[in-house]
């Protein structure tokens, strides 16, 4: 590997060239993860649907609490009315979580360290939110921008800061995990590269701070996945309940 | 909402600096926008496969199991509620059953008392009346034997105090005198002799 701890999240195309029109669509390092993911989770979970046995065995109990821990989340912060986007925000969270955890095997590739896939993430969520938003309460969601109990000489700047703050929801959930992702595999790699170049003697500090890393990187991976989670479930909350 | 904003302001100007890094070190591959279709092609292609898997086939799944794990449980403990009356229920019947027999095993014995103290007090009854009636018997015959003692007595000692009289001085002694002198004897002495 190469010294330049920024070569880990280089994109290469794995195979031929695919083109579907002009766009280039080639199947990369990139996909092959998010592949990877996505069939993780498929297997994961369809074991652990499969057999209704009144005693669940661990990949039973382990589907049913992911279940249930999602389930209570949205219910939590987004009340009874978001069931219907129950299914998309568990398989969100879902998506992060492998992708951020299948991250931290060496050598891997993370997804999440990518700027457009986690702001095409976001986009998702945000255009779905507002058009959510848009159908439940008509024009009526504009009031969302007007928030109650505002001095009126106060409302103008405030309801440009509250659409400047809406308009950057897709950005500030996207580059938070994008960010964190980022930074911490670099730092990983960056202490590597230490113990490597100041060798057997001085190396053992810094291998000391990668495996300390390596623990906080794992709690980062699941932590940026339920708060990109949590997030999905307030904007919705926004959208579903319309009160500030 | 200012929190939030500051934070954002955060998070934006950690972006700039980023990129910034990145135009120093040469380019960060992900703001390469080479393969940024590409990832976008398959990140939405997975996703979509992900979300109609999930929510058509494996999600519906769980949350029956979950719901008729739920209903099961539910209807056991509504069993065992139920059995649990019936055993209360029987319980008390037994108990009920128990205090009556108790009052019936009570009562048979009362009666056995009463019946059997009232056979002693007949049998008392008579036999008191038997001991009297002898008691009385006897004790007429005593005083027969009493009242006909001192002239028995009398007439013994006037016979052996004439016979002995007779050895004595050889002489007859007229019976009525002796009599006489008996007599005086026993009614000064007679206290003294019969405790009477």
């Amino acid at each position: 590997m190469a010294a330049n701890p920024m070569t880990q999240f280089d994109v290469y195309r794995i195979g031929p060239e695919i083109k579907l029109g002009a766009l280039d669509i080639s199947f990369t390092n990139a996909s092959l993860f998010m592949i990877i993911s996505t069939v993780a989770i498929l297997i994961i979970f369809n074991l652990g649907s499969k057999k209704n046995s009144l005693l669940p065995n661990k990949i039973q109990l382990l589907a049913e609490l992911s279940y249930t821990f999602v389930s209570k989340m949205i219910s939590d912060t987004a009340g009874s009315k978001a069931k219907p986007y129950f299914a998309f925000i568990f398989s969100l969270f879902m998506f992060v979580l492998f992708c951020n955890m299948f991250g931290m095997i060496p050598y891997t590739f993370t997804v999440t360290s990518h700027i457009i896939v986690t702001f095409v993430l976001a986009s998702f969520i945000f255009i779905g939110v507002t058009v959510i938003g848009f159908i439940k309460h008509g024009f009526g969601y504009l009031k969302l921008f007007v928030p109650s109990g505002v001095p009126a000489v106060l409302l103008p700047l405030i309801v440009v800061i509250e659409i400047i703050s809406y308009l950057s929801r897709p950005v500030s959930l996207s580059v938070r995990l994008f960010a964190n992702m980022m930074a911490g595999h670099t730092m990983m790699k960056v202490f590597g590269g230490f113990v490597i170049s100041l060798g057997i003697v001085g190396g053992w500090l810094p291998l000391s701070f990668s495996v300390a890393l390596t623990g906080l990187e794992i709690l980062v991976a699941f932590l940026q996945a339920y708060v990109f989670a949590i997030l999905t479930c307030i904007y919705l909350n926004d959208a579903l309940n319309l009160h500030h | 909402m200012i929190k939030k904003i500051y934070f954002q302001s955060i998070f934006f100007s950690f972006l700039f600096c980023v990129e910034a890094f990145a135009a120093e070190s040469g380019g960060m591959p992900q703001l390469n926008p080479e393969f940024w279709i590409s990832q976008i092609f398959w990140l939405t292609l997975t996703f979509g496969v992900l979300y109609v898997v999930l929510s058509k086939l494996i999600l519906p799944k769980i949350s029956n199991n979950l719901e008729s794990r739920k209903s099961q449980i539910l209807e056991n403990i509504e069993a065992a509620e139920k059995q649990r009356e019936d055993s209360e229920k029987k319980l008390k019947e037994y108990e009920e059953i128990i205090s009556k027999s108790k009052l019936e095993a009570k009562n048979i014995f009362n009666h056995a008392r009463e019946k059997a103290l009232k056979d002693i007090n007949a049998k008392r009854e008579v036999l008191d009346g038997q001991i009297d009636e002898e008691i009385s018997k006897a004790e007429q015959e005593i005083s027969t034997l009493r009242e006909s003692a001192p002239d028995k007595i009398n007439t013994i000692a006037i016979e052996t105090s004439s016979e002995l009289i007779q050895k004595l001085i050889g002489a007859d002694v007229n019976n009525s005198s002796i009599s006489a002198i008996v007599d005086d004897l026993s009614k000064r002495n007679g206290d003294k002799y019969y405790g009477n």
